[in-house]
């Protein structure tokens, strides 16, 4: 599989604390791949170095083989990079519809950027918050929200952190449906999770993080049944678990 | 054409629909009518106040849409104020030279926007950093053109006069087939000012509703979500400062016309402090409520300043930290939302 995006030896510091150690990473083109990895790992900050929040002070990012490490991130996205970070970004003082307008605006305008927002409201089942201050809706309502507007950009890859926090089981299980019917229309995802059922749901491959270094990678049976993996994660309050029905 | 039209209303202005336009056209309608029942001073006086709400209008932008709170509103006042007063007394009014006079300084105070802004924002420098650097910049101003006094101060024939100010500049002058139409501050200088808020108005409410608009309130929501939908967001801010500041820079030339006068102290710190205090008061996120607010403002302050020009900017200190209180969004924005509610309510029965 060809690689929609690539990192090289990338690294990252924070004070004395090495974040992202070396890091050597790909995601294929079209390909479902999550990133799992105890509280701290260095997860969050990879994704920012990704999108180019962060400058990494060594190494190389890669995306469809141009490095991009000296574009700035607003340069990314229009490359087709689109990302949803871990707390969720939107505009809160804004309506839900006019969230969606805002990044709708790029390609679309008229009737069938109203169209699209109806249709996108429909699907990230916030119909009836459409008039509502985007800052009132709940946690989870808020990860559909910025996961709708990641998705109105049309990326190639979409890099989504921790998107079921704050979900229900069957909420969880709707975003997964989603995420595999993105990537049906030839979006690659690279997505940061806890809850291992959904990364079972969507997962063609898993990389697992530990102190800024990848630790292991393979399908989710493999690292499932990987002691040295478990073992990481012992102690850990963000073990890797199933959401539990109330 | 249509497409534009359309903007005039939006999610980003208070006021939509017949009922809002009907009200404009009667304000409207009032406002031109107004000189034929004020006696001249009045008029004259009216034309004084429609002189600063180009320069409230800016900060609106700057500073309620895309939420950035610039000091320095005044630095381009006071430089494109007395950019007209140097031109026009080397150059004179004939030719309507006063109108490319006013358009160069506005130019002017744009570009020093530009360059400005284009150190704040591409530098990064946002919150109350910008607000500290503005305000230097208009007190640096001020303070320059104070030490000004001697006879070598001078640009061509133009005296710069240090504290006490550059006088004696042409009023504005529109060229006729009969003679030149001078803009005294009466009647003449009421309409043609009158006009041009009414075009400003319009013009600001279409670009705030445009994507442009869309844009600026998202940045003032999550600059860094704004980022991550591709929008260049440091543009966008420089575009709105410069705007602003342009915006800012007609005020000024349109009171160094209106007085034919201007001073280094409508740079300090007083002075600069009023533009945020009328928009803030009257509704800094929305057009309508900072046209409105700022004309009410005024008039309340110039009423107060009959009882002393110290007390009036007190009680324009206590009305700042009442509204901040009471009604943070200001208060002509609580006072449409209260109406469009109750509007609301009887149409619903
Ligand atoms: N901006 C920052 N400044 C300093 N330290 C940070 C910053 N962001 C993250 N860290 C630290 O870097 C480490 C990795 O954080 P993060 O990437 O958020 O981990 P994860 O997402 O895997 O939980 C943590 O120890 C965190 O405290
Ligand atoms: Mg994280």
């Amino acid at each position: 599989m060809t690689a929609i995006l690539e990192t090289r030896g990338l690294d990252k510091h924070f004070g004395g604390l090495h974040v992202t150690n070396g890091v050597d990473f790909s995601v294929g083109d079209g390909e479902v791949h999550c990133l799992i990895g105890p509280n701290g790992a260095g997860k969050s900050t990879f994704f920012r170095l990704l999108i180019g929040e962060y400058t990494p002070e060594g190494g190389q990012v890669l995306y469809r083989g141009e490095d991009i490490t000296a574009l700035k991130p607003f340069e990314r996205v229009r490359r087709g990079l689109s990302v949803k970070f871990q707390v969720p970004g939107i505009f809160p003082g804004l309506t839900v519809a006019h969230n969606l307008e805002i990044a709708l605006q790029h390609h679309l305008e008229g009737a069938s950027l109203s169209s699209e927002i109806r249709r996108l409201l429909d699907f990230l089942n916030l119909k009836e918050a459409a008039g509502e201050r985007a800052g009132t809706l709940s946690h989870g309502q808020k990860q559909w929200l910025e996961i709708g507007m990641a998705i109105s950009l049309k990326p190639r890859l979409l890099l989504l952190d921790e998107p079921t926090a704050g979900m229900s089981p069957a909420e969880t299980f709707a975003t997964g449906e989603m995420v595999q019917a993105l990537n049906r229309d030839g979006v690659a995802i690279l997505a940061i999770e806890h809850d291992m059922a959904f990364v079972r749901q969507i997962a063609q491959r898993v990389t697992v993080l530990h102190v800024g270094r990848i630790f292991a990678q393979g399908s989710t049976d493999e690292i499932v049944a990987n002691e040295a993996v478990a073992a990481i994660y012992l102690g850990e309050t963000e073990a890797p678990r199933r959401k539990q029905d109330a | 054409m249509r497409r534009l039209l359309r903007r005039l209303e939006g999610p980003q202005t208070l006021g939509r629909g017949p009922a809002f336009w009907a009200a404009f056209a009667i304000v409207l309608a009032l406002a031109i009518a107004y000189p034929s029942f004020a006696d001249g001073y009045t008029v004259g006086n009216t034309a004084y106040f429609f002189c600063w709400v180009f320069m409230a209008l800016g900060l609106c932008l700057i500073w309620g849409y895309g939420g950035a709170l610039s000091f320095g509103q005044t630095a381009f006042f006071g430089l494109s104020g007395y950019a007209y007063g140097v031109l026009t007394l080397n150059v004179g009014a004939a030719y309507g030279f006063t109108i490319a006079a006013v358009v160069l300084a506005v130019a002017l105070a744009a570009g020093f926007a530009a360059l400005l802004g284009y150190f704040l924002f591409f530098g990064r420098i946002g919150g109350v950093f910008l607000g500290i650097i503005t305000l230097s910049v208009t007190l640096a101003l001020e303070r320059f053109m104070a030490q000004t006094a001697g006879p070598d101060w001078r640009i061509g024939a133009a005296r710069l006069n240090g504290y006490n100010g550059m006088s004696g500049m042409p009023p504005l002058t529109v060229p006729w087939f009969d003679g030149d139409i001078v803009l005294f501050p009466d009647v003449a200088l009421y309409y043609g000012l009158l006009g041009l808020l009414v075009v400003t108005y319009l013009g600001l409410r279409i670009l705030v509703n445009a994507r442009f608009g869309n844009v600026l309130v998202a940045i003032r929501e999550n600059p860094e979500r704004a980022e991550m939908l591709g929008y260049d967001v440091r543009r966008y801010q420089l575009g709105a400062f410069v705007i602003g500041s342009a915006l800012a820079g007609l005020s000024g030339t349109l009171y160094t016309a209106w007085g034919q006068y201007i001073t280094p102290s409508s740079m300090g710190l007083t002075a600069a402090a009023l533009p945020v205090i009328w928009v803030a008061v009257g509704g800094r996120s929305d057009v309508t409520a900072t046209l409105v607010g700022t004309l009410a403002v005024l008039g309340g302050f110039q009423a107060l300043t009959i009882y002393g020009s110290q007390y009036a900017l007190v009680v324009m200190g206590l009305l700042l930290v009442v509204v901040v209180l009471a009604a943070p969004e200001g208060l002509v924005v609580a006072l449409m939302r209260g109406i469009a509610r109750l509007t609301r309510k009887a149409a619903a029965r």
